[in-house]
């Protein structure tokens, strides 16, 4: 070990695949439905890109999976929890809509109104 | 895909690979694989959880869901239902079963966690020990950076006296006084030692810290020696710790292929290494002196003090001796500050303190509290209290040196001078509960044993007087006891105190004067009635037929190994001749009509 940015270095790369074992505080936490009913409907790669788009921006967000929500028609759904766990549910997500809803929730705050159930039921 | 979602971290210490722990890392990949999952998906192995008695243990994140108990037929079933489906597989959640309600999923505020705060322990259970880069990225190596580019060595042993740290060996020296004795030695040639023999029965705090955060013992270690200005360590801890010892050798050579360990650290030119020193597992040579004789090559046998091995230790060069958890303490009080180790725990004993809770108590396993605890939230809050619904009736803290405290001392905040007070002490750790099915002069006797067995025989007290100890328990125990037995004993104790050369010795009648006072009625039950209380003492036992009920079917008769039972089937009752009779219970078992009474 020559510096402690040698060190720094070893340890931002490392926290970065260690950051789901924190307890600390998280912006949000999302998770996604992954029921038999999700799967089918496509839940995996929207999972899959949530967890990846999240690690690539660093966000402070927990991205977990939970069972079947019972909209099994709107599938795949995914719900945002803020810190007051407030909570906004998304369904019919696809991977487009999933970056989405990184890009404009979890990094800007901001509630993508189009993609809510409560747009749909209208 | 670089960013996998989910960890299942597969508790790999050594309560839970005797559960079996390595079969389930092998069988939760195979599943894993089979279900296509491999690519999200990362099973790793860590240290110790705590929750021993119900191990093995699993926790899974960033659910931050721990199983209990998980065997390999569960395996499927957790990764088909949790890790693919997302539904928790409850019956096997230790979140949901010490809360009534299944909303919680927060590991933190289950009875066990609540109140426990680790600083000893923070890595454990956390991080994977074979990998330094987990160590790292939770900050690990920092404080030694901090430390070598920052600070003076005065200015290290001056923090350290400011936390107020003490040896959580037992003795509870303040730990940034021995350091500033062997700073203050003159001369190049100083020593750092880690005393990991922890030799206590039921007794396994160090052990779990070396298998689930190795390196933080290492990176102690070299913070000392650049405190007080050695260049070489040694690891002596016993051979009979085989995960330990394999996770510390693994992270030394990781240590040393980073340049952690090695010349030059950090561009400092400060060198430091260290070495492991393995011990046959004599319970003296955790004894500082004995401890420095066997590192090197001697019997391990103690020296009497002063001189200090803060002094003349190791090759007779100034040496620091100190314990594996309060080494694990160091590199969070440099990183932290001392004002901050301060915060935790009392005024005159700051910090945390690991427990190894044992016995008669329903959560077997490993906790950490701060300081000013009280022992009743350890045993009924985190512990969970007797199983079966015994009474509690005792517990013995500071193992073979300390000693019993009873119901009514309960509500004493745990620290050092707190324990002595009570004429036990904190010892390393050990903590071992007792219900109303244990003698206490059983329990006196069975320390006695162990020192009688590890007694180094260098010193006439300690080898001679406490062989006369146990014997003189031995003749209470077996109803031979008279009250002249009892004060003889409690003068050879006092003697053995004044008198023996180590603290082996000094300390080893405590277990028996602690139970002679806090369980007086219990030995005078044994002297006088002739009676063991809680029918732990054989030759105490009484058997007994009740003639008048007794069926006379012959069933105990055809039972007893000795022949001891005489009757006549459908004729003659049946009774027991007490000389004959070996107390073994076969025939209270047989009777299908209990009229067999225990006495």
């Amino acid at each position: 070990m020559k510096s402690l940015e040698e060190l720094k270095r070893i340890r931002d790369q490392a926290k970065e695949r260690m950051t789901m074992r924190e307890n600390g505080d998280h912006d949000y936490r999302v998770v996604v439905g992954m029921a038999t009913c999700g799967i089918a409907a496509g839940a995996r790669p929207v999972l899959n890109t949530l967890v990846e788009e999240v690690a690539r921006e660093h966000l402070p967000v927990t991205v977990m999976q939970t069972g079947c929500i019972g909209m099994c028609a709107l599938e795949p759904i995914v719900e945002v929890f803020d810190k007051d766990n407030h909570k906004t549910t998304y369904v019919l997500v696809d991977t487009k809509k999933a970056k989405d809803i990184v890009l404009r929730h979890l990094m800007h705050g901001e509630v993508i109104e189009e993609y809510t159930v409560g747009h749909y039921s209208k | 895909m670089p960013y996998k979602r989910t960890q299942v971290l597969v508790c790999a210490g050594t309560g839970c690979t005797i559960g079996n722990s390595g079969e389930l890392i092998k069988e939760f990949e195979k599943e894993i694989k089979s279900m296509g999952l491999d690519k999200e998906i990362d099973v790793l192995r860590t240290g110790c959880l705590g929750l021993c008695g119900a191990g093995p243990n699993i926790s899974i994140y960033p659910d931050n869901i721990i199983y209990k108990g998980v065997k390999v037929e569960d395996v499927q079933e957790i990764v088909l239902e949790h890790l693919y489906k997302g539904r928790p597989v409850q019956r096997l959640m230790l979140n949901e079963s010490d809360q009534e309600t299944n909303e919680i999923h927060d590991i933190n505020h289950t009875k066990f966690y609540a109140k426990q705060k680790r600083v000893a322990l923070h890595n454990c259970g956390v991080i994977d020990p074979e990998n330094i880069e987990e160590y790292i990225a939770e900050d690990g190596y920092f404080a030694l950076g901090k430390v070598l580019l920052e600070m003076t060595p005065q200015q290290v042993v001056d923090e350290i006296k400011k936390s107020g740290l003490r040896g959580r060996g037992g003795g509870g020296f303040p730990t940034g006084l021995k350091w500033q004795f062997a700073l203050d030695e003159p001369g190049e040639e100083k020593y750092v030692i880690c005393n990991a023999d922890e030799g206590d029965p039921g007794a396994f705090m160090d052990r779990s810290i070396l298998e689930g955060n190795p390196h933080s013992v290492i990176e102690a270690m070299i913070i000392a020696g650049y405190a007080i200005g050695a260049h070489y360590g040694y690891i002596y801890i016993r051979a009979e710790y085989p995960i330990a010892v394999e996770r510390l050798k693994t992270a030394i050579s990781q240590a040393k292929e980073l340049g952690l360990l090695g010349k030059n650290i950090f561009g400092s030119g400060f060198d430091f290494d260290l070495e492991i020193r393995l011990g046959a597992g004599a319970f003296v040579c955790g004894e500082e002196t004995a401890l420095i004789q066997s590192i090197q090559g001697e019997r391990g046998m103690p020296v009497s003090k002063p001189p200090f091995p803060a002094h003349k230790g190791v090759w007779g060069k100034p040496t620091i001796i100190n314990n594996v958890e309060t080494y694990a303490n160091i590199a969070q009080i440099i990183l932290h500050g001392a004002d901050w180790f301060r915060s935790i725990g009392t005024e005159s004993s700051p910090g945390t303190k690991v427990f190894a809770l044992g016995g008669k108590i329903t959560n077997t396993g490993l906790v950490e509290v701060p300081m000013g605890t009280t022992l009743r939230e350890v045993i009924y809050e985190i512990g969970g209290g007797c199983p079966n619904h015994k009474a509690f009736k005792a517990v013995q803290t500071g193992g073979p040196s300390g000693g019993c405290l009873t119901e009514e001392q309960l509500d004493t905040p745990i620290g050092f001078d707190e324990l002595v007070k009570l004429g036990s002490m904190m010892g390393s750790g050990g903590m071992i509960v007792l219900d109303e099915d244990n003698c206490m002069v059983d329990v006196a006797r069975f320390y006695m044993d162990f020192i009688v067995d590890e007694s180094c025989g260098k010193c006439t007290p300690c080898r001679v007087g406490t062989k006369r100890m146990l014997e003189l328990l031995q003749q209470i125990c077996d109803g031979q006891g008279t009250m002249e037995t009892l004060d003889e004993l409690e003068t050879l104790a006092q003697t053995i105190k004044d008198t023996a050369l180590c603290g082996l010795g000094q300390s080893a009648p405590n277990p028996v004067l602690s139970t002679i006072h806090q369980f007086r009625d219990e030995y005078l039950a044994h002297i006088v009635d002739k009676r063991c209380p809680a029918g732990v003492c054989k030759k105490l036992l009484r058997y007994e037929i009740d003639k008048e009920s007794c069926r006379k079917c012959g069933l105990c008769a055809r039972q007893c190994p000795v022949g001891a039972i005489s009757g006549k089937i459908g004729k003659e009752a049946f009774e027991i001749d007490p000389d004959k009779c070996i107390r073994c219970g076969l025939c209270m078992k047989a009777c299908h009509f209990k009229v067999i009474e225990r006495k």
